[in-house]
């Protein structure tokens, strides 16, 4: 590299992508700690939904049997599916935080590389999550004295088998945005919820018709609240689906980062990242 | 002798069936204020955005440093920087928190000691604490440029710098710009269509017209061959009445 007469050079240091990433992390738990409504917000949609079924399960545990030996799988239903849901919605808002405040440009001339966005986004994704299910799985044992945290260390396992797949769902998603513009936002809230009825997160995957069930158990979700009534009714861990849950999510990371990638090189060929904005 | 810091060949840009830039090439030399200069939609912003590659070229190739960047983005990237109008810094962030951001980014050493000398510098010090969106536009102008100096960058690109700012404001960027080149032998291009900029600033200015090159000169070589006063006489005969062949 040809070296010119810089005579005042600041010392910079040849970063790796851990400070890089940091960096990123840091630039949005800034913007979290300097709003307080957005922390209050992360806690309080999880904590009206586990109320909402909280009460229903007080209410149905009289009237069904199912209830009754599910021990809590409603409640813990509607916890995991949050991680899920805020999962990617933590990873779509921080990409589109950056596209609403038309900061894309600079980070994009900057050393960070793509795939190191990606990576400080699902960091991100985990610590919005971590907030939001976390503080309402408190709420949750308070309420209810229910905990999801009995369930030992299979949640471990539903925990990551769903944040992993929330994050390709992210990719995707943000790839669609950058590719389509802000027009396209409103995927970020709406998508997830097309899969929600084929994951089976209240009941089992047998209730849906004959011909989804192969759609259903091509998702992670499926798996996972298989898994979890098998943990909560019949006190098992099924090795078998959460070997299915790591292959499948392994899939979806993979074409997540890959769709995003392209989307990113696409708006290299069209001008679209110094471009965008409100 | 004067190295190219910039090197592009035959670069162009198509949109679809819509010409952004025709092939142009560029050299341009280390250590000078080089002006982009044309009316709008003449291909400043899609050739400093090809040069920062936020853009790829349709065609061609561009060097920077000697090397190529399409293949060596990433380590190019830490000694380049810019600042435009058109990408903002984040609003709800404070000035000081964008600005360690950046410097983590960029990999600044002892980023404190960098932004209370930029602070000093810029005269942003009573900005630092406040929001971005909370401060006018020129004061955000010199906290991007604040930003856009963070890593000290050998090459500068600076897109309309003083756009929108009152008169005073402009002419004291337009001073800090002359004064961040002379002391630190920086390559500066800046795209503008402020004629009057372009001339106080530049040594040399690339007239762009509906994406094709059109001319390039000194200022003084510029106004001395259209026979003309200003470069705004110079830029409006080569807005109103074609243009001389490229050099």
């Amino acid at each position: 590299m040809i070296d010119h007469d810089h005579r005042h050079t600041v010392e910079l240091r040849r970063t790796g992508p851990l400070t890089r990433i940091g960096a990123l992390v840091l630039r949005h738990l800034y913007l979290l700690r300097g709003s307080w409504p957005r922390l209050l917000e992360l806690i309080y949609w999880p904590t009206v939904q586990m109320i909402l079924w909280g009460m229903i399960t007080q209410f149905l545990v009289t009237e069904s049997v199912w209830v009754q030996q599910a021990g809590g799988a409603l409640i813990a239903g509607v916890l995991l599916w949050d991680v899920l849901f805020r999962g990617q919605l933590g990873f779509t808002l921080v990409f589109l935080e950056e596209m609403w405040s038309r900061n894309l440009g600079h980070l994009f001339v900057s050393p960070i590389r793509p795939i190191e966005m990606v990576a400080a986004f699902m960091l991100m994704s985990l610590i919005r999550t971590l907030i939001g299910v976390g503080g309402a799985s408190v709420i949750a044992i308070l309420l209810y004295h229910y905990s999801i945290f009995d369930m030992g260390l299979p949640l471990i396992a539903f925990f990551f088998g769903l944040i992993v797949m929330s994050w390709a769902l992210g990719l995707v998603v943000s790839a669609l945005i950058l590719r389509f513009g802000l027009g396209a936002e409103s995927l970020a809230w709406f998508l997830v919820f097309a899969l929600a009825p084929i994951s089976g997160v209240y009941y089992p995957i047998s209730v849906l018709p004959d011909w989804v069930e192969p759609i259903a158990f091509a998702l992670p979700s499926a798996h996972i609240f298989e898994g979890m009534r098998a943990v909560l009714i019949d006190h098992v861990v099924r090795w078998d689906l959460l070997r299915h849950v790591f292959l499948l999510d392994a899939a979806y990371l993979v074409i997540g980062v890959a769709v995003f990638l392209l989307a990113v090189r696409i708006a290299r060929q069209r001008g679209l990242l110094h471009q965008v904005g409100e | 002798m004067a190295t190219d810091v910039i090197v592009a060949e035959t670069i162009s840009k198509r949109f679809g069936a819509v010409v952004a830039l025709e092939p142009m090439s560029l050299r341009i030399a280390a250590g000078g204020i080089v002006g982009l200069l044309g009316g709008n939609g003449a291909g400043k912003t899609t050739t400093m955005a090809m040069l920062l590659g936020l853009l790829r070229p349709s065609s061609g190739r561009i060097e920077i440093f000697g090397l190529e960047l399409e293949r060596h983005r990433y380590e190019l990237l830490p000694r380049m920087n810019f600042s435009s109008p058109y990408v903002d810094l984040p609003h709800r962030l404070t000035a000081l928190e964008n600005l360690r951001v950046y410097a983590r980014l960029y990999g600044v050493v002892r980023p404190e000691a960098r932004i209370a000398e930029l602070a000093d510098d810029l005269d942003i010090g009573n900005l630092l604490r406040r929001p971005v969106g909370k401060l006018s536009a020129g004061q955000r102008t010199r906290i991007a440029l604040a930003k856009s100096l963070i890593n000290r960058p050998a090459l500068l690109l600076l897109d309309e710098p003083t756009a929108s700012l009152d008169p005073d404001t402009a002419d004291w960027v337009r001073g800090y710009i002359q004064r961040y080149r002379a002391e630190s032998g920086a390559t500066i291009v800046l795209a503008s269509h402020n004629m009057a900029e372009v001339e106080r600033l530049c040594d040399d200015v690339i007239m762009l017209k509906a994406g094709r090159l059109v001319d390039r000169d000194s200022p003084a070589g510029l106004i001395a061959r259209y026979g003309r006063h200003t470069m705004e006489e110079v830029f409006l005969d080569i807005a109103r009445s074609g243009a001389r062949s490229a050099p």
